[in-house]
């Protein structure tokens, strides 16, 4: 999978080399303004038909989104309605503040953040000195050793829950938070992004280090890590994500009402009053808005940290 | 590579020297790894095996494990939930997989061009996969509610007179969950397919209309070709991950009406932990693995001799 996150490096460079003449240079432009030549007419309509299809096509996608953005601004009464009000008639801005006493968001939010923020920096700590070992220091067995990492991903996690749970279960750490943190952030997923990455920084440079006398473990800390700052932002990011819209390990471990992250709270309050509809909506939207504004932060290393992967979590 | 030439080369003069060096390699490689490694042993290395083992034994919450040999397998055959899970989750798949693909290639062609503000319309459709799963099910189910719900009410103003019950119709839900996990999941495969169109030389498409190709005949003869190592990759990964279904299906159905939505994944939970019958849950994970294994190595065979 290097390959791709190279090809995709290659066509940014493809993509940067100058344009065709007559592409469109502010020049060509003025000059066309007067006098278009027919091929360019052409290219034009076919971009503005090409804008149009895709406009139509992400405000269709989108629908569920704006759905539950109207609907959290309602009355009860009026999220289902014949017709659609895609606008609220009056806005119902209380719902957004009711939601924190109607159930124990701000406590469903510090535990999904709390359980995120500790399962993300294990990940991203154990799986790039794993990495390290796994890429750049030779011993024998090494590649046995990965292999069985890669081969429990292709089993699914489904497969062996119940293991996993006995185990909890006798350790004492069901309904707790170490019993999520345990078992999400030891994931060999980690280990392998970050090993597909250190795999394409060359062996050189650790040679190098290495004849300056530095140790293994500075090698790690001062060549590879602040080399690898793109790959250790995807993983973050990715296991942030994963862990904070997680629900079937939750769902499995936490019992007491105290512990719940947010999914779980907002599952059951839809399962206690599922006819309120519009805050419903309003704990829906509260639930997504961290994921929004980390992926428009970090939304370059999402798409690159698949694209090298091509893994979830 | 380069540690290795550089310190084992001289190898028959200072072989005592090497030795040293290996074992020091050795000790230094598993100070790296043993963080990561502890972890993954306890909590997914030996649950894995454990799996395999107790799908051979009889345990539940109130009596000690003992060997049965094929006995759970047995009455898994012969149970009615077995089947009809088995059969969910296989249209589940057959829904899933094609619709998701097909989506996914006609995003990615769509978006495959220099245009201002293209990465704002890929980030855009990709952002459902990382919204969280019970809010997609949420606002899914309340958009498919059958009387007065946003979808029926569009399937009613284009004339179709009995729009389907959908989540509350044992036909229907099934349809539900796969529109939904499609929407969900296919800005993910887009950005596969994506990466994937970026990697075909341009050449090819000039020589192809140099010779005088029709558009579709690029897209037949140059694009579906060229993608052939992604489309592998992108159908595994579908196919592992329709048969893993699980959380949607939870949140958004708990398998109902009746049994019309039970899948696999949620069998094994039902019966190992709601119940506690660690044996018997254990083989459903072994047919669930077996099944996914399979259809991975099936799809790499086909690979194979296509490139042959």
């Amino acid at each position: 999978m290097t390959n791709m996150a190279e090809d995709l490096k290659a066509t940014h460079l493809r993509d940067a080399a100058p344009l065709p003449p007559g592409a469109g240079s502010a020049e060509d432009r003025r000059r066309t303004d007067r006098k278009r030549s027919p091929r360019e007419a052409k290219k034009r309509t076919a971009n503005v038909i090409i804008y149009g299809v895709l406009v139509v096509l992400v405000v269709a996608l989108m629908v569920p989104f704006i759905w539950m953005l109207s609907s959290s601004l309602k009355e009860n009464n009026q999220v289902l309605t014949v017709p659609i009000q895609w606008i609220p008639q009056e806005f119902v801005w209380s719902n957004y503040t009711d939601i924190w006493t109607r159930i124990p968001m701000m406590g469903y939010l510090q535990n999904s953040l709390y359980l995120a923020v500790i399962i993300t920096c294990l990940q991203v700590l154990t799986g790039s000195l794993a990495a390290y070992g796994f890429s750049k220091v030779r011993f024998p067995g090494r590649d046995v050793l990965f292999l069985a990492y890669i081969g429990t991903i292709a089993v699914p996690w489904q497969a062996y829950m119940v293991p996993q749970y006995i185990m909890m279960q006798n350790l004492g750490l069901t309904n707790s938070f170490n019993a999520l943190i345990l078992l999400q952030a030891f994931g060999a997923f980690g280990v392998f992004l970050m090993r597909q990455y250190y795999m394409t920084i060359p062996d050189e440079l650790c040679e190098a280090a290495r004849i300056d006398g530095l140790s293994e473990y500075g090698i790690w800390a001062r060549v590879i890590l602040p080399l690898s700052k793109p790959a250790l932002a995807s993983l973050a990011l990715l296991t942030f994500v994963n862990t904070w819209n997680d629900y079937m390990g939750p769902f499995i471990y936490l019992t007491s009402n105290r512990l719940w992250t947010v999914q779980l709270g907002l599952r059951s309050f839809v399962g206690q009053f599922d006819a309120e509809y519009a805050m419903i909506m309003t704990g829906s939207v509260i639930s997504v808005i961290p994921i929004l504004i980390i992926f428009l932060i970090g939304q370059r290393y999402f798409i690159q940290g698949i694209a090298t992967s091509g893994m979830k979590g | 590579m380069t540690t290795e030439t550089i310190t084992q080369a001289p190898a028959p003069v200072q072989s005592r020297g090497n030795r040293k060096q290996a074992r020091r390699n050795t000790l230094i490689g598993w100070t790296f790894i043993l963080p990561n490694f502890l972890g993954f042993l306890a909590f997914t290395l030996i649950p894995v095996v454990a799996a395999f083992a107790l799908s051979f034994m009889e345990w539940t919450s109130f009596s000690a494990p003992k060997w049965v040999g094929l006995a759970n397998f047995e009455r898994m055959f012969a149970s009615d939930s077995f089947w009809i899970a088995l059969r969910n989750t296989v249209v589940y798949a057959l829904g899933h997989v094609p619709l998701t693909m097909a989506l996914a290639l006609i995003l990615a062609m769509l978006l495959n061009r220099k245009l201002k503000g293209i990465g704002f319309f890929r980030v855009a459709i990709f952002f459902p996969y990382i919204t969280s799963l019970v809010a997609v099910a949420v606002v899914w189910n309340m958009l498919f509610s059958p009387d007065s719900g946003p979808i029926n009410q569009f399937l009613g103003a284009i004339g179709i007179a009995n729009p389907p019950g959908w989540t509350s119709s044992s036909d229907w839900a099934m349809p539900a969950v796969i529109i939904t996990s499609v929407w969900r999941d296919m800005g993910y495969y887009m950005v596969l397919y994506l990466a994937g169109l970026q990697a075909i030389p341009t050449e090819l498409y000039e020589a192809a209309e140099v010779d005088g190709a029709s558009a579709w005949q690029r897209f037949w003869n140059v694009t579906i070709p060229s993608l052939r190592p992604t489309t592998f990759f992108v159908v595994v990964m579908l196919t592992v991950s329709s048969f893993k279904v699980f959380d949607l299906i939870v949140v958004m159905t708990n398998g109902g009406p009746g049994r019309s939505t039970t899948v696999l994944s949620q069998l094994i939970y039902q019966e190992g932990i709601g119940e506690g019958k660690f044996g018997y849950s254990s083989a459903i994970s072994l047919v669930l693995f077996i099944i996914v294994l399979s259809v991975t190595v099936l799809q790499f065979k086909i690979q194979q001799r296509r490139e042959r």
